[in-house]
């Protein structure tokens, strides 16, 4: 998998959603991506690249788009 | 200043004349927003002889008991910007509070705590040992202040495991593979108050090879009242749990649903601290006036975060002590404070001692 297969795949496993509703997908924009799912989004994310995020970052990965943005800070580009 | 150059601000950072100021400015916005959106707190405003031309200080904004919100449902958003709704730690048969949450409210709650938090533990994440079981968190879109607790919380843990199962056991093999998978790292352990006595240290107790927590930071809230029953201090609280895992950097902390993300940290003097965001004041049980620092009052709480309810300014069922502002020793500007306990008559609720009351 490249890093935008994997960027994808974590969305879709921490958050049982499907690809197709990604693009532009915003926090609390779907049910499953509450507070809860955040911090598993997080979790899956962090284990797929191996990076740890600051908590600044967590508070910032407000969508799908911005979470790929934030991720270049930790030399993972999509 | 903004809400947001608020929360820029070091939390720790404004000495009395700077928080007085910065206060009064968005405690008295938010009273303008919640009396023009909220039609029930207009009308206590109202009844209270509210008049904004005369409020000098924040100490002069009225405060709604907290209670209130068991009794109604105040908001200052329509229904649609409500995404979530929490509620407080009442036991069966006591009313709980229900506080609504907008997506900026909640959002910076949560920025609220980790600028406080982070103060205290430092800014990385650590592996997370939650004090708690992991069935706390089943209802999503209903949160009791124990699971809103945790979650707040884990945004400080990187990996994390429960130490306790379903039935509030101790979980020793999760505990201990936990330990090993992350030797020679500092490890955050959260928990409430009672849970980590009861369901934590007392099952240490009884083990011939205790697991070595020295590396442990601990943050633990949530009352204390029925550790009183068990004749446990807080100096014993923490010297027996030193005793028994080795774990020292402990931190207590007061907080309420009605006010999340405006968390009270005890520094590494044992005082309480209020920050930036957030100022307690202690009332005299008859007339309300504010007491004076060392003596002991009805501890109303404000806080510059609600903006979807009108729970800025609050008397709570607590007495406290204001032991002073701005010169603790450990370095921190504000009020430092000590909490004696519930007001006699009160209601028990707080997460740990709602526990202890159900079992």
């Amino acid at each position: 998998m490249n890093h935008s297969e994997k960027y994808e795949a974590a969305f879709v496993s921490a958050l049982g959603i499907s690809k197709d509703d990604l693009p532009g997908l915003q926090y609390q924009g779907v049910a499953a991506w509450d507070s809860i799912g955040h911090m598993q989004l997080i979790f899956a994310l962090e284990e797929a690249f191996g990076i740890m995020l600051d908590t600044s970052d967590i508070i910032d990965l407000s969508s799908f788009e911005k979470g790929k943005e934030l991720l270049r800070k930790y030399d993972v580009e999509l | 200043m903004t809400i947001e150059e608020i929360l820029q601000t070091p939390p720790f950072s404004l000495d009395k004349a700077a928080k007085s100021s910065m206060l009064t400015e968005r405690l008295m916005s938010l009273t303008q927003r919640h009396i023009a959106a909220c039609p029930e707190y207009a009308a206590m405003m109202c009844g209270a002889g509210f008049n904004s031309q005369s409020c000098e200080s924040y100490c002069d904004i009225p405060f709604l008991p907290v209670s209130l919100f068991k009794a109604l449902d105040l908001k200052s958003i329509p229904d649609e910007g409500v995404f979530k709704i929490m509620t407080s730690s009442g036991t069966s048969g006591q009313a709980v509070s229900r506080i609504y949450l907008d997506r900026v409210t909640a959002s910076n709650q949560q920025k609220a705590l980790v600028k406080i938090v982070s103060e205290f533990t430092g800014s990385a994440r650590m592996p997370m040992l939650i004090i708690d079981s992991p069935s706390t968190l089943k209802n999503r879109a209903m949160f009791s202040a124990r699971g809103a607790g945790i979650l707040g919380f884990s945004i400080f843990g990187a990996d994390k495991a429960y130490a306790l199962d379903d039935d509030m056991n101790l979980d020793l093999p999760a505990v201990e593979a936990f330990l090993e998978k992350h030797r020679g790292k500092r490890i955050f352990l959260f928990g409430f108050t009672f849970m980590v006595w009861l369901h934590f240290y007392k099952e240490l107790q009884k083990l011939a090879r205790k697991p070595d927590l020295s590396a442990g930071v601990l943050i633990h809230g949530g009352g204390w009242k029925r550790l009183a029953g068990e004749a446990v201090s807080k100096d014993e609280f923490k010297l027996r749990l030193r005793d028994a895992c080795g774990l020292a950097d402990i931190h207590d902390y007061y907080g309420m649903v009605e006010q999340t993300g405006c968390v009270y940290m005890e520094c590494e003097r044992g005082h309480l601290h209020a920050s930036a965001y957030s100022d307690v004041i202690t009332r005299n049980h008859i007339d309300f006036s504010p007491c004076a620092f060392g003596e002991s009052g009805v501890v109303q709480v404000v806080s510059v975060l609600p903006e979807s309810y009108p729970g800025h300014s609050l008397l709570t069922e607590d007495e406290g002590v204001i032991l002073g502002e701005d010169d603790c020793p450990c370095g921190r500007k504000g009020k430092y404070f000590h909490i004696n306990g519930r007001l006699q008559m009160a209601e028990i609720r707080g997460c740990s001692d709602t526990y202890a009351v159900t079992r």
